[in-house]
């Protein structure tokens, strides 16, 4: 094979590649929305394909803040942060939506994004719930009692704005205890407070399983749950000796229920009562399931992006970025002629490839890419034009085509590398400091720039040279 | 052959104050803008929280104003075509992700009756973030623009082409910039990419017309740099033209028929395309003869 065969192989090559790794991106997007969601939740979705961003197709994108100060001592951040992702990245899984990516950002931010999920207060109750379970005993001796009658009595809260207990009652507190509140809900709105002993017995640590149970008697939602087997024998062996008192069990520092101990309870297991409804007790279950977190987090950010408003975005871009496609095109193939068609045909090329290339780095697409998009689809129109400009200049000096061809491409090079070259390394830097848009707007320009170079140069000059081998007099440009 | 442009020899370098003056105008009204209206930065910058709803018949925006009025927030209320979508925000710091939302959404329930309406987006930043997100993207345009100077001074082993490159690309992004303060349209994340799209196209633009100076360089060393610059200039002039005006042509179809999530963007990258092309002609050249010692 001569030089000219492998040019042209190696386009033919990569245009069926390119169609291969496309293949896999264009038949999930024409499945119905129901089977993707089946298929997304039997995790049987494709991994290397073109994803569309949350602002393209909706849903919702938190970024938490994990609350370092409320760290156990000595617990190394960097560790807490990892195990928070892991365990949110559990409950999560757990609750079944499907592909979720969930990163760490920055020191102590953690980013979750949830596909098609809109409906936000269950999953932000999901995520952001720290989950620590408590079983702690209830003080009753006769100070603790004062302190309830005296609070009862106040006007003000026990707590202070910073959920500090303030000095009155802090100074009557007895030795070892803390102060909780109750759970409130409609049917108890007043807010019952609990004095319950510093240390507790158990933890959710020491849980083993969490599952929903329906009531025997009034059939409503309860959360089930068994310890391990030490949890199981400290819990016997503390039930045993302490008939008579009352157990609280703690959610998140606020009392769920405080049932006295009747006998000594060595299955292991037991039931929180609550008012839910069955999804609450679900993500309860699920919660208790993978773990508390480290510390308390915070949502400080939030986007949620309706699935309408993404759809419409999508078609309205789509339908513009076609229109002005094919007014590019047109306009080529009148100013340019047969020459003009020939960058039709590059730049079609191009954006083949960079769809090939972003579904086989399974890149995310949303509107800043789409910006970067068109900037390196623009810099490809500006390629083609340098070299069709350059070789009507040197048509106009009369030389023979066979060396107005391979002089044009030489000289229309470096413009067309430094240009790029440049808007490359802009991009790069862009890359690296930018943050989550301004990094999707680098990615797609990088890979543009790459693609768009190699159609509008190396692709358009092996079809000249193809051409010439026919030995043509003429050119329509 | 169609030709829009025939062979020129117009001669930009003498005119280079009017050009000066052109832009020094223009970047100047649009700073007194910035100075009396300010910059409209959008919740990514300043923190707050936006929700765009959807009502089920059309609702007058007088109402929803007054509507907002009694839960005693202040928020800018956008109205989307159809009198149906509307979009409310409120900037600033707020502590807590659902706060505002759920004020906003109260409000519209107890005094927009016999109407509904979904959640077509809710947006929260948390003041934290804002702050975050202002400092990257400020620090990655930073190191952007040397990367480019750095390069450029490089390829065209002369700093003065660097500096008027980066000058050139300033003055597109000040253009713009001051265009969407006049205009009163808000400054997001997605308007620093159609920024950084700008400064891209910008420098690509100016880098042809210097590649032709350095080819023309060689080929008349005698020449006198105003000569050279003019005459480079115009054998570049119909490329500049047709790659504007193809590039204008797809930004204004986006601008039309876009919609309103990209038509900030799509308005941005309109005045900085325009902009970008008057800058390559006229900007970039001329400050290269303005700075160069070398052969005036």
């Amino acid at each position: 094979m001569n030089k000219l065969q492998w040019k042209l192989g190696t386009i033919m090559g990569l245009l069926i590649l390119a169609v291969w790794l496309i293949y896999p991106s264009a038949d999930w997007y024409t499945k119905t929305a129901n089977e993707r969601q089946k298929l997304e939740a039997s995790r049987l979705r494709p991994k290397r394909i073109l994803n569309l961003g949350l602002d393209l197709k909706g849903g919702t994108h938190l970024l938490l803040e994990l609350e370092v100060d409320k760290l156990k001592k000595k617990e190394n951040v960097a560790d807490a942060i990892n195990r928070a992702i892991e365990i949110i990245r559990n409950r999560v899984d757990q609750y079944g939506v499907g592909e979720t990516p969930i990163s760490r950002q920055g020191d102590r931010w953690i980013s979750v994004d949830l596909p098609g999920i809109s409906d936000t207060q269950e999953a932000e109750n999901l995520i952001g719930k720290t989950a620590m379970l408590e079983f702690t005993l209830v003080d009753t001796s006769e100070e603790a009692q004062e302190v309830l009658r005296t609070i009862d009595d106040m006007d003000e809260l026990p707590f202070d704005s910073r959920g500090k207990l303030i000095s009155k009652i802090a100074k009557m507190m007895p030795k070892n205890t803390k102060l909780h509140k109750g759970k409130t809900d409609d049917e108890n709105p007043i807010t019952r407070y609990y004095i319950l002993s510093a240390t507790p017995v158990v933890t959710g640590a020491n849980l083993e399983n969490a599952r929903v149970e329906t009531d025997q008697q009034f059939g409503y939602p309860n959360v089930g749950f068994t310890f391990d087997k030490e949890g199981g024998k400290i819990f016997a062996k503390f039930t045993g000796s302490h008939i008579g008192k009352r157990l609280a069990i703690v959610l998140d520092g606020v009392v769920r229920s405080d049932p006295s101990i009747k006998s000594r309870i060595s299955g292991g297991s037991g039931i929180i009562e609550g008012n839910y409804d069955l999804k609450e007790a679900r993500n309860l279950a699920i919660v208790l399931r993978a773990g508390a977190l480290p510390a308390p987090v915070k949502i400080i950010e939030k986007r949620v992006v309706g699935p309408t408003l993404g759809k419409d975005s999508i078609r309205k871009g789509l339908l513009s970025a076609s229109i002005g496609f094919a007014g590019v095109v047109l306009f080529m193939l009148l100013y340019y002629k047969a020459a003009g068609l020939l960058s039709g045909i590059a730049l079609f090329l191009n954006f083949i490839f960079l769809i090939a290339a972003m579904s086989y780095f399974a890149a995310t697409l949303t509107m800043p890419g789409i910006a970067g998009m068109i900037l390196s689809l623009a810099m490809a129109i500006d390629a083609n034009v340098l070299i069709l400009e350059r070789m009507r200049e040197e048509l106009a000096l009369a030389k023979p085509l066979a060396l107005v061809i391979p002089t044009a491409y030489d000289k229309a090079w470096s413009a067309i590398f430094d240009t790029n070259a440049t808007t490359w390394i802009a991009a790069l830097f862009l890359f690296q400091f930018g943050s989550g848009p301004v990094k999707g707007f680098a990615l797609t320009l990088t890979i543009g720039l790459l693609v768009g170079v190699f159609t509008s140069v190396f692709v358009t000059r092996a079809i000249y040279e193809f051409w010439l081998t026919s030995n043509p007099k003429e050119i329509s440009i | 052959m169609i030709k829009f442009i025939h062979k020129t020899s117009i001669d930009f370098i003498s005119k280079r104050f009017i050009f000066f003056a052109i832009s020094g105008f223009l970047i100047l009204s649009g700073f007194i803008s910035m100075g009396v209206k300010g910059l409209n930065f959008g919740l990514d910058f300043t923190g707050g929280t936006l929700l765009q709803v959807k009502f089920e018949k059309p609702v007058k925006i007088q109402d929803i104003r007054s509507a907002m009025k009694k839960t005693g927030l202040k928020p800018g209320i956008q109205e989307f075509t159809g009198h149906t979508a509307f979009a409310i925000k409120v900037k600033g710091s707020q502590e807590n992700v659902n706060d505002v939302a759920e004020k906003i959404i109260s409000g519209l329930k107890e005094n927009i009756k016999n109407n509904s309406f979904i959640e077509e987006q809710r947006d929260y930043v948390g003041p934290v973030v804002g702050r975050a997100l202002t400092k990257k993207a400020i620090f990655a345009m930073i190191f952007a623009l040397f990367g480019i100077i750095t390069y450029i001074a490089f390829r065209f082993s002369n700093p003065v082409w660097g500096a008027a490159g980066v000058v050139a690309l300033a003055h597109d992004i000040f253009i713009t910039l001051g265009a969407l303060s006049i205009t009163n349209r808000e400054i997001d994340l997605v308007i620093i990419a159609a920024l950084l799209a700008i400064g891209g196209y910008s420098i690509n633009d100016t880098i042809v017309i210097f590649d032709r100076m350095r080819e023309n360089i060689k080929k008349f060393p005698r020449m006198r740099l105003g000569e050279l610059i003019n005459q480079s200039v115009n054998e570049t002039l119909s490329r500049t033209i047709i790659t504007s005006l193809t590039t204008i042509t797809v930004v204004f179809i986006l601008f039309i028929f876009g919609g309103n999530v990209i038509n900030n963007f799509a308005f941005a990258m309109l005045i900085g395309c325009l902009s970008g092309t008057y800058s390559t002609i006229a900007i970039a050249s001329s400050v290269v003869y303005q700075w160069s010692k070398r052969g005036r």
